[in-house]
């Protein structure tokens, strides 16, 4: 059974009948140009939007689920984040627990481990560097343990190194059955890590499938309007405006 | 690992409350006559006559009790409204709520309403002053964001401000306008058992109002997107903790009359103590809101006769340069 069935959502003038499937294990890129809606599929997922459709998760139409119990099966990470007050990185990730309404020290210790921010645990979050926070706000997403991550561009604004760390610990997270799904604009380092993907063109489905369907120098070109080189043979992948 | 942060945790809360504790019995032993204060505290709960429980139990326990309630309300309800706002420097009277509930009072004082409930007409009509305030901050609102409200408040709160002044501007004879001027710069003084009986239900609603929404408090310290999906309610959160913050502020102001910059600064001492966190800054907040109106009463009874100063004045007074400062160390943080 698909970890997550997503037929027809709609929202107006940003998404229009959008049908994918994700099976458990798989992650899930969403790519194309800007506008193209990809934040917000991530967000209608998420609950965010009041998108209309049907979504199931393993089955389950998602709009049954009380929103707690929607929060524990997914997380979400938002493209922006921030926090408003100088908290500690343990008390940040420990928010990842209010679906729960508990404090977990162990998936709260789990998610610091996968990321590696344990030795960081009780400074203030406006003392790390932007790819130091960008792990806490994953750790965060992770101390939920949901079943589907929504990432919503993860990577954006990252050096290489916190790149493919961010990367790394997204791809660990779908073992076990789990998933993910992200936005994405790196398109060759999406086709290193992703299963799957997913081509948006003005809030509808242009390719979907895997990286040789979708990610071809016809549909890449058609879908940002710019001649673009496609070679999935080298590794790492190539894919480059021409 | 819990209970290692509850033990870290304690001493500043005992402190806290210690401090507290002193200047609650420092606020019952000042007055123009000495009275001992346990003394005077046991002949009263134990219905003695004699001067000592009549100053006790009529003049300072009251007094004692209001500018406690008072503070905390006020301390409270900053504490709520910048954690919902994301914002240290959200005043209670954003949400238009204070200047409702003196408009209201000041209506009171103006047209001789309510005629037939004494003492207890400014302070309802305080109270519904607020509450329409309330209602229109929330209609002009919409189903915005808290960032909306916040705007939303602020128009309220200037029209408010307006036809406040426009009862001033038209008191009927100078002596009315005294009497409202006087009122508006704020006191405990004067006031009895009867207006704490009105202040506490108040201070309890809007405490169990705010109390309810600590998890949306803590969640939107990373924003609404992600409070959100973390399955919280934002708009309706929201709107609780804006009406319990109006509560609590309506019943302080229609009370005491305008006490400034407590609900502002009582937050901003408290955050270091709760670690920064909104959700358990509440107590703190509280407690240290009540413990500066009780340090503002004490300095006003100290002052020497015949030139009373208010005790909204002087909180305003101690409050402006600790705001300046607040100002100034987050431009420091900016640059």
């Amino acid at each position: 059974m698909a970890l997550i069935d997503v037929q027809n959502l709609t929202l107006e003038n940003r998404l229009d009948s959008v049908s994918l499937t994700m099976e458990p294990g798989e992650m899930l890129a969403v790519i194309g140009p800007n506008g193209a809606g990809k934040s917000s599929l991530l967000q209608s997922l998420a609950g965010l939007l009041p998108a209309e459709g049907d979504i199931l998760l393993s089955g389950t139409p998602l709009r049954t689920l009380k929103p707690t119990d929607r929060a524990r099966q997914i997380g979400f990470l938002p493209q922006f984040c921030d926090s408003a007050w100088a908290l500690a990185v343990e008390e940040i990730v420990a928010l990842g627990r209010l679906p729960w309404r508990d404090r977990d020290a162990e998936a709260i210790w789990q998610a610091m481990r996968e990321t590696g921010i344990e030795g960081m645990a009780q400074k203030n979050i406006n003392q790390l560097s932007g790819g130091e926070q960008a792990r806490v706000w994953l750790a965060r997403v992770l101390a939920s343990t949901p079943r589907i991550i929504l990432a919503d561009e993860p990577v954006a604004s990252l050096d290489l190194y916190y790149q493919a760390k961010i990367m790394d610990i997204l791809r660990q997270h779908t073992n076990q059955g789990r998933g993910v799904i992200l936005a994405i604009h790196d398109l060759a380092l999406a086709a290193r890590y992703c299963d799957r993907f997913c081509l948006l063109k003005h809030g509808r489905i242009h390719a979907f499938g895997l990286p040789e369907t979708v990610l071809t120098e016809v549909a890449l070109s058609d879908a940002f309007g710019v001649p673009i080189h496609v070679d999935l043979t080298h590794s790492p992948p190539i894919i480059l405006p021409a | 690992m819990k209970f290692l942060e509850n033990v870290r945790k304690i001493p500043s809360t005992a402190l806290l409350l210690l401090g507290l504790v002193a200047v609650f019995f420092l606020s019952l032993s000042i007055g123009s006559a000495p009275v001992p204060v346990l003394a005077g505290l046991f002949e009263w709960f134990t219905g003695q006559p004699g001067l000592n429980a009549l100053v006790m139990g009529e003049i300072r326990l009251p007094r004692t009790l209001l500018a406690l309630s008072v503070g905390a309300a006020l301390g409270l309800s900053g504490a709520a409204l910048q954690g919902l706002l994301r914002n240290p420097l959200a005043d209670p009277s954003l949400t238009g709520a204070s200047q409702g509930a003196a408009l209201g009072a000041a209506s009171v004082f103006y047209f001789a309403l309510l005629p037939g409930l004494g003492v207890f007409a400014p302070l309802l009509a305080g109270l519904i002053g607020a509450g329409l305030t309330l209602l229109l901050t929330l209609w002009l609102a919409g189903s915005g964001r808290p960032a909306l409200l916040l705007l939303a408040g602020l128009a309220v709160a200037s029209i408010s401000g307006a036809a406040l002044a426009a009862v001033l501007n038209f008191a009927p004879n100078p002596c009315a306008m005294q009497e409202l001027v006087f009122w508006l710069l704020g006191s405990v003084s004067q006031r009895g058992m009867a207006h704490l009986a009105f202040l506490l239900p108040a201070l309890v609603v809007g405490f169990v109002l705010i109390w309810r929404q600590r998890q949306l408090l803590a969640a939107l310290s990373l924003g609404e997107q992600v409070a959100t999906s973390l399955g919280l309610d934002v708009q309706r959160g929201g709107r609780i903790i804006v009406l319990g913050a109006a509560i609590l502020v309506g019943a302080a102001v229609a009370t005491a009359g305008n006490i400034g910059f407590v609900g502002l600064i009582a937050p901003h001492l408290a955050r270091p103590l709760a670690q920064n966190r909104p959700d358990r800054l509440l107590w703190p907040a509280a407690a240290i809101g009540a413990t500066l109106v009780l340090l503002a009463d004490i300095a006003v009874r100290l002052m020497p006769p015949g030139r009373e100063i208010r005790l909204g004045v002087l909180t305003a007074l101690i409050g402006t340069p600790l705001f300046i400062r607040l100002i100034w160390k987050m431009r420091r943080e900016w640059l």
